[in-house]
Order: structure tokens, then C-alpha cells, then sequence
């Protein structure tokens, strides 16, 4: 069979650009030109999984670079893993693309948004289909890149031109720490390839610090516990950014990359257990904060952090399936409910929830998707949400990692009720203000109604009902992976109460005694409530920590450079002005004096020359005839 | 017959008022004429050889006609810069000729 996995980058690559370079030439075509890359990546995603079913895996390009002894190949890493997140990003990349024709419709910039969007799907896919540690490192800060360039999309706005600039630093944190693993890991073995890597041995203690680091980089990217502050921020980009690269693909990176260096963690327990600890803090304490935000969006995005924490610890207690299951659940439900804020948003032009309410009637189709993705993420049966988190609470429990399942129910029970408080401020109740809402364009709404049925049934083939059939292909073709789970009824009895404890909670409080209750709470408990509201204060711990001695350092830097640095060069200018005043003088005095010398010299003479030239003819002919007489003499007198 | 030497000091004495004529003219004119004095005693000096020493092939004959022929065309020549000379500067005194002297 023809290899064709290599080739799925290609086409959002050239959709890229198609679109950068003619993007002012071919205006609202541009779209068409990246759903169709993105279709096209689609298909041929769906081809290399029939390929890697019968039995056509990784394969390698041929040598990329050689250096000294060292040469690096240039390979596709065609396995489960790849293939599920392959047909994930491009499909949810292929419906948030049509999504975003209506929504970016009258955008002056609204090609170069499509440009971006196909780069960032081409770099996301080279992420998930490269072989070896270096290539994937490459393509995840292209992935960074893309989405800095779509954060600060809307430039004009210094809040999102700043937001970008936070994540890219942000994540920059992570990166580094993933680049020393990388190398650590290169140092001790001498190959990046992770198929090599994986049967090389190492110094134990040495690799654990290698699993940390790589560890950081998955933190930075994934939005996880300390360097989750960017991702809030990253609200700031178009909407569909917000789904396709905050929510669904690039935020999880980190899971994936986590989930492909899987060997790694797991034969160093400590690593393991680290992560599957952020994971929970993260869940936990970014649950906390959606329950008292109030943008839209913002909510939404901690949730996305507080789910990726979920994902995480899945990983951490060992849970390998669970954890890559979540994600692709949450890929799709997450971007369905990013979708439906932003069709939201492009309903009455606000993100704030305080101002919403009562949109059910006026937005049939987004508030019934809206509810759908609602259900999904709080985890109520058959939802596709609750398959995966169910899977996720049962690993840490049968593990033995109680505490990790308080965390993890107790987030979960978060979970619905923020949600669901999300839900009941904007779709229920009265409008709390004078705007006039409208239902979205039928190209916004046909991908969020395609996106609500993979939130009711992509679950399935998780579940019992299909024999886990995805945890079987997860194991497809390796032996070291752990065995699918049964089925664990007492843990989906649980699961469920959790979920409908949740959104119980949030009725109670915000239906049926919203006049009181939320009040109440907020006084009653006003000091754990203002630390929540304010997300813990950790931006301000940041801006007093890191950001303030950063900028006291830079000013000492400029004030340093500026006196010392700058008064140096402007000394040496000068220095150099004097001695060149000195060559000029030498120059005009010496070497110029020298030469108007000569021409003086010759000058003198000429004058002297000139006295015999009168200008009478008479006397030049009497010289002539006195020289001649002078000759005649001197021949006939002299010379005998 | 007269002998040889009675032309050529005819000649000589010619050359002679020749010269002191081009040396001490200031009319370009005069100079002109004195030339053509200088230029007459070479033919008298051509014709005398040719009588004395001549084979009688008349040589010397041809060479003083050929000699006339070119003292007519440098007259010539020599009025008509005199005449662009007189309309630059109305006269025609040699020591006034001096527009290309440094």
C-alpha cells in the first residue's frame, strides 16, 4: 500500500500558502481553499487508518539531517494514537472552519484568518504524525506560534495583543523545560525517535528528570497548575480560535505528548504520580474558579483547563486510555460549547453572562447544542462526557489513588454545576438586558449540529455497549499497553450522581431561588469568594514575583546600557573624531602641501618659460633666422 | 656674359632685404610682400643654376614655376587671414595678432 499519512500536512500547508500570498486576491474564496485542505486532510486521515488496520504503520521519509556521525530521519509515526488524534483535529478543524465563514464574515482580515487557521491544522498534524522527539518539538512551537498569531488576531486591541504575548511567554516557560528533557534524553541515548527511545536504556534517576521536563512542556501547552494563566487570556482571539486551538486541538498537545512518551512515565513512577497531582490540582482549583466568573468565554476556558487537569491525572494514575479517551470526548464537546458562545456572542454582541438570559427561545438551535455539549461535559449518560470522565474517576480508584477520586469527583461535581449555572444565566430566566438577539447564519449552525451528535454518541465507542472498542484500538499492534477496563457499574452509578448533584445544585441555586441564594453565598462565604473571583490572585503573585523584578531588571538593564553601554560608544566616537580631525590636518597639511608643492614648482618654471613666448611672430622669426645663422657660422667657420 | 656669382649675390642681397623686410614690418601686408621677395631670389637662384650648372633639361626652370605657383596660393591664403584678422581687430598690425598668446 502507498504511504500517504506524510501527505496530510501538506495540503493545510499549501491552503496556508495559497492564502497568505493571495489571500487580498481571492477575499471570501479563501475559506473554501482551508475547508477543502482540511477536508482533503480528513480523508486522507481516514485512509491511514484503514492503512494502520491493515497493518501499515510507521514509516520512515528518508535521512533529514547528518551531522558528524549523527544522522536524523525524517519519519511518519502512523500508530493508534496518531490516527485517533489525526482524524480529531481535522475533523473538528474542518466543521470550526465552515463555523467560522459566518462568524468572521465581515472581517477585513478575514483570509489571513483562514491562512492561520491552515497553518496552525498543518502544524498541528505534523505534531501529531512526527516520528522523532526534535521534528515533534519543531512543530509544537509552530503550534505556539499559531496560536500567539491568533490570540492577537483582533491587534488593535492592546488586551489581545497582550493576551498573546502571555501565552507565547507563557508557554515559552514550558518549553524550555521540554527542550533540556528532549536533549537529555538525546544525550543518554543518541537518538530523538521515539521508537528508539522507547527500547534504549538509561540512568534511572537521569530519565525521571527527563520525564519532569518533558512534563513542563506538556503544562505550559496544556494550561496546567502554575502555568495555566495564559489560556484565560487567550479568550481574547476570534471565538473559533478559542474552540479549534484553546479547547479541542493544540491546548491538547500536552495529554498528547504526555500519552506518546507514555513509556516513559510509566516506568518512573515518580513522574507518573506528579503529573497525575498537577493534574488533579489543576482540575480542582480551575473548576473553582469557572463557578464565579462571569465572561462566557472565560468560563469556558477554565473549564477547559480544569478538563485537561481531569485528562492528566487520567495519565498519572496509569489510566493510558482513559486519559487519550477524554481528550477526544472533550475535543468535541469542549469545541461545541466554545461554538455555541461564540454563536452567542454573535447573537447580541456581549460575553457577559450577567447581561444574558432567556436566549432559549430566540437561539433554538445554539441553545439546544448549547445544552447537549452541557450534558457531555457534566458527564450525565449516554452523554459521550460521561464515558470518559466515568473511566477516568474508576482508574484513580482502582489504582488506589483515593484522594485522587475525592479530587476528581469533587471537580466533576464542579463541573456540572458551573456549567449548568452557564446555562441557566443565559438560555433560562428573563433577559437582564435591552438587546435584541437573532439566530446565526445556517453556516454556524450546521457544524454545531454536527458537532452535538458527536457529543451524544462519540461515547459509545468507548463504552461497554461497543466493547471498548476504542481502548482496544488504543492497544492496537503494541502488548505493553494496559488491558481495556470492565465495565464498573458501582462507578457509573457514582459518576451519574456526581453530574446530577451538579446541575441540581446550580438549579436550586440559580432557578429556583435565584433571587436569594447566589447573594447570599457570596456573602456569607465573602473572603473565599473574592480570593475565587479573583482566580486565586495568582496573576497578581505572577505580576509581583516575576513581572514587576523583570521590568525592575530591564529599567536597571536600560539605565545600564544607557549610561554605561552607550556612554562607552559615544566616548569611543569621540575618541575616533579627534584622531580622524588629526588625519584630516595631516592630510590637508602634509600630503595635500606635498602635492600642491610640485604643481607650484612647476608652475615657477612655466613663468619663467613664458617670457621668451611674447606673441610677436616677428621676434619668433628672428630667433628662427639668428638660430639658422648661429647653424651656418657654426658649419662653415667653427666647424673647419 | 655675367657670370654666375652676379646672381646669386642679386640673390643674396634680395634674401637679405627679404628678411629685413618680414623682421621689421608691422603690416601683416608688408610681411606678406617680403616673403614673396624671399621667395622670388630662390627662383633667381633656380634659374641661375639651372643656366650654369644644369645638363639644360631645364629642371631648375620647371622648379621656380612650381615655386611661383605656391607663393600665388600662399598670398592667398595669407590675405584672407588678413582680411578675417581686419574685421576682428580693424588693422592689421602683426604685433596685434596675439589672441592665442597665455
Amino acid at each position: 500500500m502507498v504511504k500517504y499519512a506524510h501527505l496530510i500536512p501538506i495540503f493545510p500547508f499549501l491552503a496556508f500558502t495559497v492564502n497568505i500570498l493571495f489571500g487580498r486576491r481571492i477575499k471570501k474564496a479563501s475559506a473554501l481553499v482551508s475547508i477543502a485542505a482540511s477536508f482533503v486532510a480528513l480523508l486522507f486521515s481516514i485512509i491511514t487508518l484503514f492503512g494502520l488496520l491493515n497493518g501499515n504503520g510507521s514509516y520512515s521519509l528518508g535521512k533529514w539531517l547528518a551531522f558528524g556521525s549523527l544522522t536524523l530521519n525524517f519519519g511518519v509515526m502512523v500508530d493508534p494514537l496518531s490516527c485517533i488524534m489525526l482524524l480529531v483535529v481535522t475533523t473538528v478543524g474542518t466543521l470550526i472552519q465552515i463555523y467560522s465563514i459566518g462568524y468572521m464574515h465581515d472581517d477585513p482580515r478575514f483570509s489571513r484568518f483562514f491562512a492561520y487557521m491552515s497553518l496552525f491544522t498543518a502544524s498541528m498534524l505534523g505534531l501529531v504524525l512526527a516520528d522523532n522527539l526534535l521534528a515533534l518539538f519543531i512543530f509544537w512551537e509552530g503550534v505556539g506560534l499559531c496560536s500567539y498569531l491568533l490570540i492577537s488576531f483582533w491587534f488593535e486591541r492592546p488586551s489581545a495583543a497582550k493576551a498573546g504575548m502571555k501565552a507565547f511567554i507563557t508557554t515559552r516557560i514550558g518549553d524550555v523545560g521540554l527542550l533540556i528533557g528532549i536533549l537529555i534524553l538525546f544525550s543518554s541515548t543518541g537518538t530523538f525517535s521515539f521508537s528508539g527511545l522507547e527500547h534504549a536504556g538509561g540512568n534511572y534517576a537521569l530519565f525521571t528528570v527527563a520525564a519532569f521536563l518533558i512534563f513542563s512542556g506538556a503544562v505550559g501547552k496544556s494550561a496546567q497548575f502554575p502555568l495555566h494563566v495564559w489560556l484565560p487570556d487567550a479568550m481574547e482571539g476570534p471565538t473559533p480560535v478559542s474552540a479549534l486551538i484553546h479547547a479541542a486541538t493544540m491546548v491538547a498537545a500536552g495529554v498528547y505528548l504526555v500519552g506518546r512518551t507514555f513509556w516513559l512515565f510509566s516506568s518512573h513512577p515518580l513522574s507518573l504520580i506528579w503529573v497525575a497531582y498537577i493534574g488533579a490540582i489543576t482540575a480542582f482549583f480551575a473548576a473553582s474558579i469557572a463557578t464565579v466568573n462571569n465572561d462566557i468565554k472565560r468560563i469556558l476556558a477554565y473549564s477547559t483547563i480544569s478538563q485537561l487537569g481531569l485528562m492528566m491525572m487520567g495519565l498519572g494514575v496509569g489510566g493510558y486510555s482513559a486519559g487519550i479517551f477524554h481528550l477526544v470526548t472533550h475535543a468535541f464537546f469542549k469545541a461545541l460549547l466554545f461554538l455555541c458562545a461564540g454563536s452567542v456572542i454573535h447573537a447580541i454582541g456581549t460575553q457577559d453572562i450577567q447581561k444574558m438570559g432567556g436566549l432559549l427561545p430566540k437561539l433554538k438551535v445554539t441553545g439546544v447544542t448549547f445544552i447537549i455539549a452541557s450534558l457531555a461535559i457534566s458527564g450525565l449518560p449516554p452523554f459521550s462526557g460521561f464515558w470518559s470522565k466515568d473511566e477516568i474517576l474508576s482508574e484513580a480508584l482502582n489504582t488506589g489513588h483515593p484522594v485522587l477520586f475525592i479530587i476528581g469527583a469533587l471537580t466533576s461535581v464542579l463541573t456540572a454545576f458551573y456549567i449548568f449555572r452557564l446555562i441557566f444565566l443565559v438560555l433560562f430566566g428573563k433577559m437582564r438586558s435591552e438587546l435584541h438577539p437573532h439566530e446565526s447564519p445556517k453556516v454556524m449552525i450546521i457544524p454545531l449540529s454536527i458537532l452535538a451528535l458527536f457529543s451524544i454518541f462519540m461515547g459509545f465507542i468507548g463504552s461497554p455497549f461497543t466493547g471498548y472498542a476504542f481502548q482496544g484500538f488504543l492497544r492496537f499492534g503494541t502488548a505493553s499497553m494496559p488491558a481495556a477496563p470492565r465495565p464498573d457499574h458501582f462507578m457509573m452509578a457514582v459518576s451519574t450522581l456526581i453530574a446530577v448533584s451538579g446541575i441540581g445544585l446550580a438549579y436550586s441555586v440559580y432557578i429556583l431561588n435565584n433571587k436569594i441564594l447566589p447573594d447570599s453565598f457570596r456573602a456569607k462565604f465573602a473572603l473565599l469568594y473574592r480570593v475565587v473571583y479573583n482566580k486565586y490572585y495568582i496573576d497578581e503573585i505572577y505580576e509581583f514575583i516575576f513581572i514587576r523584578p523583570c521590568i525592575l531588571l530591564s529599567n536597571l538593564a536600560f539605565r545600564f546600557d544607557s549610561s554605561v553601554v552607550d556612554g562607552a560608544v559615544n566616548k569611543s566616537a569621540g575618541i575616533t573624531v579627534m584622531i580622524s580631525e588629526l588625519k584630516s590636518w595631516f592630510d590637508m597639511y602634509i600630503v595635500d602641501g606635498i602635492v600642491n608643492l610640485t604643481a607650484k614648482i612647476i608652475n615657477a618654471f612655466s613663468r619663467l618659460l613664458q617670457l621668451i613666448q611674447t606673441g610677436l611672430i616677428q621676434f619668433y622669426l628672428l630667433v628662427a633666422i639668428l638660430g639658422l645663422v648661429a647653424i651656418i657660422l657654426f658649419k662653415f667657420m667653427g666647424g673647419v | 656674359m655675367i657670370p654666375l656669382d652676379h646672381f646669386l649675390i642679386l640673390g643674396a642681397i634680395l634674401f637679405s632685404i627679404g628678411i629685413f623686410g618680414v623682421l621689421t614690418r608691422r603690416s601683416a601686408i608688408g610681411i606678406l610682400m617680403s616673403i614673396e621677395l624671399i621667395l622670388n631670389t630662390a627662383n633667381i637662384n633656380f634659374i641661375a643654376f639651372n643656366k650654369f650648372l644644369g645638363a639644360g633639361d631645364g629642371l631648375g626652370q620647371i622648379f621656380a614655376l612650381l615655386v611661383i605657383t605656391i607663393a600665388a596660393a600662399s598670398a592667398v591664403i595669407g590675405l584672407v587671414l588678413i582680411i578675417a584678422v581686419y574685421r576682428n581687430t580693424k588693422n592689421i598690425f602683426a604685433e596685434n595678432i596675439n589672441l592665442m598668446k597665455w
